[in-house]
């Protein structure tokens, strides 16, 4: 029997309404391993993301974090297993009300019980870690670009050491350099970490970088996975598709061709 | 419905009778669909203001939040309610005045000022300019932090929202209105004693006699009471709405519209049931 995966999803269902998006979806993430799951708009990877960190809750199936359940446990419970895992949001979702260190450590000081002053000087470590001065601890969040938001996401994301670290299209919204930037600093951070990742994209360029292994995610369920070295030469014909990016093949869209 | 039914047999029988059934029935599902949305909203604000209440009861505290929410609540709305709280006092000692000098009785004027402004008058005006003040900053602040993945934050972060948004926010709500009304109370009462002792010529001594002698301890703190529950109302649908906005820039709009209109229906009505419960 091999090692525990990190993250298990096991038939999850999860529909709004008449509408599936997560049908049956099977998907692991084994321990220092890094998982892309990529798939086009609405076939369901936010919504993976948000069950597994409890924001949803499937109708049906299991989800485990390091063996333990995150579905219908009460929220100390839930906040428990939380403390492990550490999420970069596809806007950065940084708090507005709070500087630039306040939000880096965050969850240091609420969920750790970490001093402020000390809280501080990590937040100030972590972020050099992704390439911002110590001169913008004390800014505003509302006064920088979109790129450093994400670093600053990215920074708080890693700031308590987190065990997990999920990604939420890192690269949207950038400009192909910034993009590549924030692919080196989410390797090098998670490498330097040993976490175990999940990240979902539709960005072919940034999956192939920053995984070991990449899901392919159709109508609610994996259709493809693999070594990300392979995706070129897998013959699937889902993944061939979605490579190349062509209108015609097994995978369907809501909308008329043109 | 009787037109349609005569019509109906008179001319082309059942297809008339057919579409007053179909209007019937059209008519009654309006009534239970909104019948079952207004049950099942009255549901969710009940399970809101439950764990709302259970995370203000239960540690930990915020309680640097809640130093926050009780200066934004308190000491900043305290401009905005002193001002309502002066011109209300001066008018409300004007209009009594003219209506107690029709049958000599312009003594009762200091008395019905400070009854008045105490027992309904402060809080509910009070309570109404906070609505419209806080209400609505905490409903677009909360809906903001929704439609931006801030609250998704909180909760990847370990930190349960309703005890970090929620909670202080109810707490501050509910401790602070009464002290704002207490000092509405006093600037209220000043700005009848200025009207009627430089305007309308009353002696000063006698004027303040007449606020004091007539006054009760009970007048005040059912003034204060209702202060407090009309606090905890205002917190309540600005957090309310502000958490469930969807729908981006618009739905954080919607939210804050749905939390001060929300917030003045329900002050109104609970200060009947409140006058009723206190009146004794």
């Amino acid at each position: 029997m091999g090692a525990m995966p990190k993250i298990e999803l096991r038939n999850v269902c999860k529909s709004f309404g008449n509408k599936v998006i997560l049908d049956d979806l099977n998907l692991t993430v084994n321990d220092g391993e890094s998982v892309v799951v990529i798939g086009g708009s609405g076939t369901g990877k936010s919504v993976m993301l948000k069950c597994i960190l409890g924001l949803l809750t499937p109708e049906s199936g299991e989800i485990l974090i390091d063996g333990e359940s995150v579905i219908n446990q009460p929220s100390h419970i839930r906040e428990k297993i939380l403390l492990k895992t550490g999420m970069l949001f596809q806007y950065a979702a940084l708090f507005d009300s709070l500087s630039v260190w306040e939000n880096v450590s965050f969850g240091l000081m609420q969920a750790h019980g970490m001093g402020r002053r000390e809280a501080k000087k990590i937040a100030i470590e972590k972020l050099g870690l992704v390439g911002l001065g110590p001169e913008l601890a004390d800014k505003n969040t509302a006064e920088l670009s979109i790129g450093m938001q994400k670093r600053v996401g990215l920074a708080r994301a890693i700031a308590a050491d987190p065990e997990i670290i999920f990604f939420d299209e890192p690269t949207t919204g950038l400009d192909p350099i910034m993009g590549d930037v924030i692919d080196s600093l989410i390797r090098d951070c998670t490498q330097r970490l040993g976490a175990s990742t999940l990240t979902i994209s539709h960005d072919m360029e940034s999956a192939q970088k920053i995984a070991d292994r990449i899901a392919l995610l159709y109508k609610g369920n994996v259709v493809w996975s693999g070594p990300a070295k392979t995706i070129e030469t897998c013959g699937n014909p889902y993944v061939e598709q979605f490579v190349r990016g062509d209108v015609d093949g097994p995978i369907k869209l809501d909308i008329l061709k043109p | 419905m009787k037109f349609l039914h005569r019509s109906a047999t008179d001319t082309t029988g059942n297809i008339w009778n057919r579409r007053a059934d179909e209007m019937e029935w059209n008519f009654l599902a309006t009534i239970g669909r909104v019948f079952l949305a207004f049950m099942a909203a009255v549901g969710r604000i009940t399970r809101f203001t439950g764990q709302g209440l259970r995370h203000s009861v239960i540690p930990p505290f915020y309680v640097r939040l809640l130093f926050r929410q009780i200066m934004h609540i308190g000491y900043y709305s305290l401009p905005v309610v002193g001002m309502t709280a002066l011109f209300t006092g001066m008018v409300l000692a004007l209009q009594i005045y003219v209506g107690s000098s029709r049958f000599n009785a312009e003594g009762a004027v200091a008395t019905i000022v400070v009854i008045g402004l105490t027992r309904e008058l402060a809080p509910v005006l009070s309570g109404l300019m906070i609505a419209g003040r806080v209400g609505a900053a905490i409903a677009a602040e909360i809906g903001t932090m929704r439609v931006t993945e801030q609250i998704d934050a909180l909760v990847t972060l370990s930190t349960n929202p309703f005890k970090y948004l929620v909670a202080p926010r109810l707490i501050a709500g509910t401790i602070t209105l009464p002290f704002l009304v207490l000092v509405a109370d006093i600037i209220g009462v000043s700005g009848g004693f200025l009207v009627s002792t430089e305007k309308l010529g009353f002696n000063p001594g006698n004027y303040l006699k007449n606020t004091f002698e007539f006054l009760e301890i009970r007048d005040v703190v059912s003034g204060l009471i209702k202060a407090g529950v009309f606090g905890f109302i205002v917190s309540l649908m600005g957090c309310y709405h502000g958490f469930n906005s969807t729908g981006g820039a618009q739905g954080v709009g919607k939210a804050t519209t749905n939390a001060v209109v929300s917030s003045f229906v329900l002050i109104l009505i609970s200060d009947y049931f409140l006058t009723v419960l206190l009146i004794d």
